[in-house]
């Protein structure tokens, strides 16, 4: 990785860091302890149904809300508060700070996720008192998980390139509850004929997919994730968040900061 | 060789609902500023000098025109190396401290990991901030961003230094520092670019000076150049106990002080005050040239009437 991209993302994630983003951990660890004594003694047979879809929805959610409150202020806040003056008038280049940028903010994620991911597993030990081998596939949730984070972040540094904080964290959201629906959608464009059909299917396949990238549930019930699934999940997660970058990069190259 | 040229830059703004009324911020600017000079770059509030500035750091993009600086077009990305900057009204990562700061600067300048911190802590000593360079900055007053906004200017020993208002928000012993520090800058053959409203601060620092107003340059020059424009007079003193009317005719500002009287007058009728003094027997104490300042030199630029315009703007908008 280039040097300059590397800086700008340690001092994106020190920041998040002496701000306090970590301290949602503190919340999530209450929630989950809390929801793990209470399902162990309320539960029968289904306490690792509910430990692993409550955990992992509220790692999603835990880190969504801070991919999107982080992600729209990361271009806006430094021009409003003219940081990036002192940043751009060295030899930064503009896509250098964006991307430095995205990987700082997803590197603070990444922790955040590895924490919260050792406090589901410890859930999950405390009502199952041992692993199994279907555990593994609460891996490849979580992994899917973060695969979400990046498509979050990429989106919401995209639009903080271009509109206020507040439009911002509205367009990713509503597009984070509409790709929760892609699969919903993508069905009713099948079964809905004429232009209504095709408004449907050229919405939900430009929406990123996260419902594709949800499967909870799946490994709730012990059911294994398809290698291929992995693979183009991946894949997707990947070139959509690149392209969501670029399209950040390309606005802000033009912008003019006033 | 010049360390700035602007060419013909120009710079307007889309405004309206539909932003398609354009609105000039610079109007068509070209300035040659020399190596080693310090130039001061004065106007009002809202003249054009920011966005000056803002163009040649590639912060915003001119309409028209370019600009080489140290030779190189300026959206060089190795013209970025050499210069330095300080935003009006600095505001930097307040999570960090000074000394993180600087460090943090410093690899994004390209200043080698071997002695980075030396060159940090030496910028630190400089603008007298060691004791406090453990402190996060948001625990800072306006006069300490302002060193801190001068040593990340200058952390990478760059060959131009621009100064966006430097001594703005300062106390008087913060600006003497700030004089001393472009003196010195002065005395290392840096080129330093500042503007500033303050227009002591330019008399007093400047090789030359460029005076700016509503995206238009004005007139530019040495001190000295632009207040002999504004020249022309001399001050006669002399013993009295009032003013001879023969003085007041040729247009004389006179004023009596005790046994004393003090004129004005356009140099041209010097030799008729001196006769008039000479027929009423009156004792000559002195007789000297007025040298204008660049304050008159400003106002009659400007104008009374555009300047007060401007003072009745910003009033309205406090």
């Amino acid at each position: 990785m280039n040097s300059r991209i590397g800086y700008i993302a340690f001092n994106t994630f020190r920041e998040a860091v002496r701000d306090r983003v970590l301290y949602n951990l503190i919340a999530f660890a209450l929630l989950l302890s809390g929801a793990a004594i209470l399902v162990g003694e309320i539960s029968i047979d289904i306490e690792r149904l509910v430990v692993v879809n409550l955990g992992l929805t509220a790692v999603s959610l835990f880190g969504v809300v801070i991919a999107i409150f982080i992600g729209i202020g990361l271009v806006s806040k430094e021009i409003d508060k003219r940081t990036l003056y002192t940043v751009l008038s060295r030899p930064v280049r503009r896509w250098e700070f964006v991307v430095g940028k995205f990987f700082g903010l997803t590197g603070t994620l990444l922790v955040n996720t590895f924490v919260m991911a050792v406090g589901v597993l410890l859930a999950l030990l405390y009502v199952t008192h041992r692993f199994e081998n279907m555990d593994v596939w609460v891996l490849v949730a979580l992994y899917f998980i973060v695969l979400q984070f990046l498509i979050v972040c990429a989106l919401a540094l995209f639009f903080s390139s271009f509109s206020t904080p507040l439009l911002s964290a509205v367009f990713t959201f509503a597009l984070f509850v509409i790709g929760s629906l892609a699969g919903d959608l993508r069905g009713l464009a099948n079964i809905t004929p004429g232009v209504g059909g095709w408004l449907a299917a050229a919405v939900a396949y430009l929406v990123p997919n996260f419902s594709a990238l949800n499967v909870i549930s799946q490994v709730a019930h012990g059911d294994a994730v398809p290698g291929r699934l992995i693979l183009y999940n991946s894949l997707y997660a990947l070139l959509y968040a690149t392209m969501a970058i670029a399209g950040a990069v390309l606005i802000f190259q033009r912008r003019n900061l006033k | 060789m010049a360390a700035i040229e602007i060419l013909d830059l120009e710079k307007s703004y889309l405004v309206g609902f539909w932003r398609k009324r354009p609105k000039p911020a610079l109007r068509t600017l070209r300035l040659t500023i020399e190596e080693g000079e310090v130039f001061g770059f004065l106007g009002p509030n809202g003249a054009g000098k920011t966005t000056t500035l803002k163009l040649l750091m590639g912060l915003v993009f001119p309409t028209a025109g370019t600009a080489r600086i140290l030779g190189m077009e300026m959206d060089n990305p190795r013209v970025k190396s050499q210069i330095g900057f300080l935003p009006e009204q600095p505001y930097f990562y307040d999570h960090l401290s000074p000394r993180e700061l600087l460090n943090y600067y410093g690899q994004l300048s390209g200043v080698p990991a071997k002695g980075r911190s030396a060159r940090v802590e030496q910028m630190l000593a400089r603008v007298g901030l060691t004791d406090s360079a453990g402190m996060q900055l948001r625990k800072f007053s306006k006069g300490m961003l302002q060193r801190v906004g001068l040593a990340q200017a200058i952390l990478h020993d760059p060959k131009l230094v621009f100064l966006d208002e430097p001594m703005s928000g300062l106390d008087p012993m913060g600006r003497r520092e700030v004089r001393d520090l472009i003196q010195q800058l002065r005395h290392e053959g840096k080129t330093v670019f500042f503007s500033t409203h303050i227009l002591s601060d330019a008399e007093a620092l400047c090789d030359r000076v460029g005076v700016i107003h509503q995206g238009e340059l004005r007139g530019v020059g040495t001190v000295a150049d632009l207040t002999s424009q504004t020249q022309g007079k001399v001050e006669i003193v002399f013993y009295a106990q009032k003013v001879p009317v023969g003085l007041t005719s040729l247009g004389a500002e006179a004023t009596v002080s005790g046994n004393t009287v003090n004129a004005v007058l356009v140099e041209e009728q010097q030799d008729a005050a001196l006769e008039v003094l000479r027929r009423e027997r009156l004792k000559l104490i002195s007789l000297t040239p007025v040298r204008s300042s660049l304050e008159e030199y400003y106002i009659q630029k400007l104008g009374p009437a555009e300047i007060r315009k401007e003072e009745n703007r910003k009033g309205a908008s406090v």
